[in-house]
């Protein structure tokens, strides 16, 4: 899988991103600065990793929406291409219009940083296939404004075309207020995009992905992309 | 020539910053305040003189990056 990592100034995770992506592929991600015009030749999969770009200033994410790197990531996209934003990367496809909705600030004010539950809620997606349905998996969150919102059309196509493929729930599956940590919409915590080519999500699956990190749920999204591209190879 | 564009949260939508500013004017003992909404306020120095454009630039800048019409609204004046 050859991925490339898009690297905006101020971004601080996309190390853990290329850590992750080489220990579960095999292969060196690419990393991508801001300022190109254009993705390396061959491109599997486009990550736009978290970690407060341009200070997170006038709106998290809307600077680096703007990036002349993500006209590249537009086209890619249409065509098909794979492209997964984690935490302020979720908030730049939001930005940039390659997912609805926008993130905003945590219902109870706070930033939080802690090891959340996911609901898995289907399989057969390029971004799920390294899970069942219904699975709970845990992974970290670090995020001040990771509350989605969109209008009610929206949330409501969203669910209707099943484009919510990670939830925030208990420990035992269950969707509810409390486990619904930022106050997001159907307490989404990932989305794609109609076409289902380009996921975001606020938790951060790459940090769950080695045993000296506590916890390995975050390997099946990697192990999934690696299976699906291996599939359509 | 100077140009100020406001933006503002829609009606409806969630400001957890005015709330609690709200919260704080009134432990502060500000009399008087029923509720609280925070915006921001862009300052802009425009290079021409032309008035139409000018205010077409602005609008431009505020549906691309100043303001997300999601969840605001914005104002365009010039100064």
């Amino acid at each position: 899988m050859k991925a490339a990592i898009l690297v905006f100034p101020g971004i601080n995770r996309e190390r853990d991103m290329a850590r992750a992506l080489k220990l579960i592929s095999g292969h060196e991600p690419v990393m991508v600065w801001h300022a190109e015009t254009s993705l390396p030749a061959g491109t599997d999969l486009v990550v736009v990793p978290g970690g407060f770009s341009y200070g997170d200033y006038l709106r998290c994410g809307a600077i680096a929406a703007r990036a002349p790197v993500m006209d590249a990531v537009r086209d890619y996209a249409a065509k098909g291409g794979l492209v997964l934003g984690v935490c302020n990367g979720f908030q730049i496809l939001c930005e940039s219009g390659l997912l609805p909705g926008i993130l905003m600030r945590n219902a109870g004010l706070k930033f939080i940083c802690k090891d959340v539950h996911l609901r898995v809620e289907r399989s057969d997606t390029p971004f799920t296939r390294g899970y069942n349905a219904g699975q709970v998996i845990r992974v970290p969150v670090a995020h001040g404004e990771g509350n989605y919102a969109a209008d009610a059309e929206t949330v409501k196509r969203l669910e209707g075309e099943g484009r919510v493929l990670y939830r925030y729930c208990s420990a035992d599956g269950s969707i509810d207020d409390i486990s619904n940590i930022n106050g997001a919409a159907q307490s989404i915590a990932g989305i794609v995009n109609d076409k289902g080519n380009v996921l975001g999500m606020m938790p951060h699956p790459e940090n769950h992905v080695e045993d000296i990190m506590g916890c390995t749920d975050g390997r099946g999204l990697f192990a999934g992309l690696v299976q699906h591209l291996d599939m359509a190879a | 020539m100077k140009a100020r564009v406001t933006v503002t949260l829609k009606t409806g939508i969630l400001d957890p910053q005015g709330k609690a500013i709200e919260g704080a004017l009134k432990s502060l003992g500000v009399d008087g305040v029923a509720s609280v909404r925070q915006g921001k306020v862009f300052d802009i120095e425009l290079a021409g003189a032309d008035k139409a454009k000018a205010e077409a630039a602005l609008q431009d800048a505020a549906d691309k990056l100043l303001a997300n019409t999601v969840i605001e609204n914005y104002r365009v004046e010039l100064l």
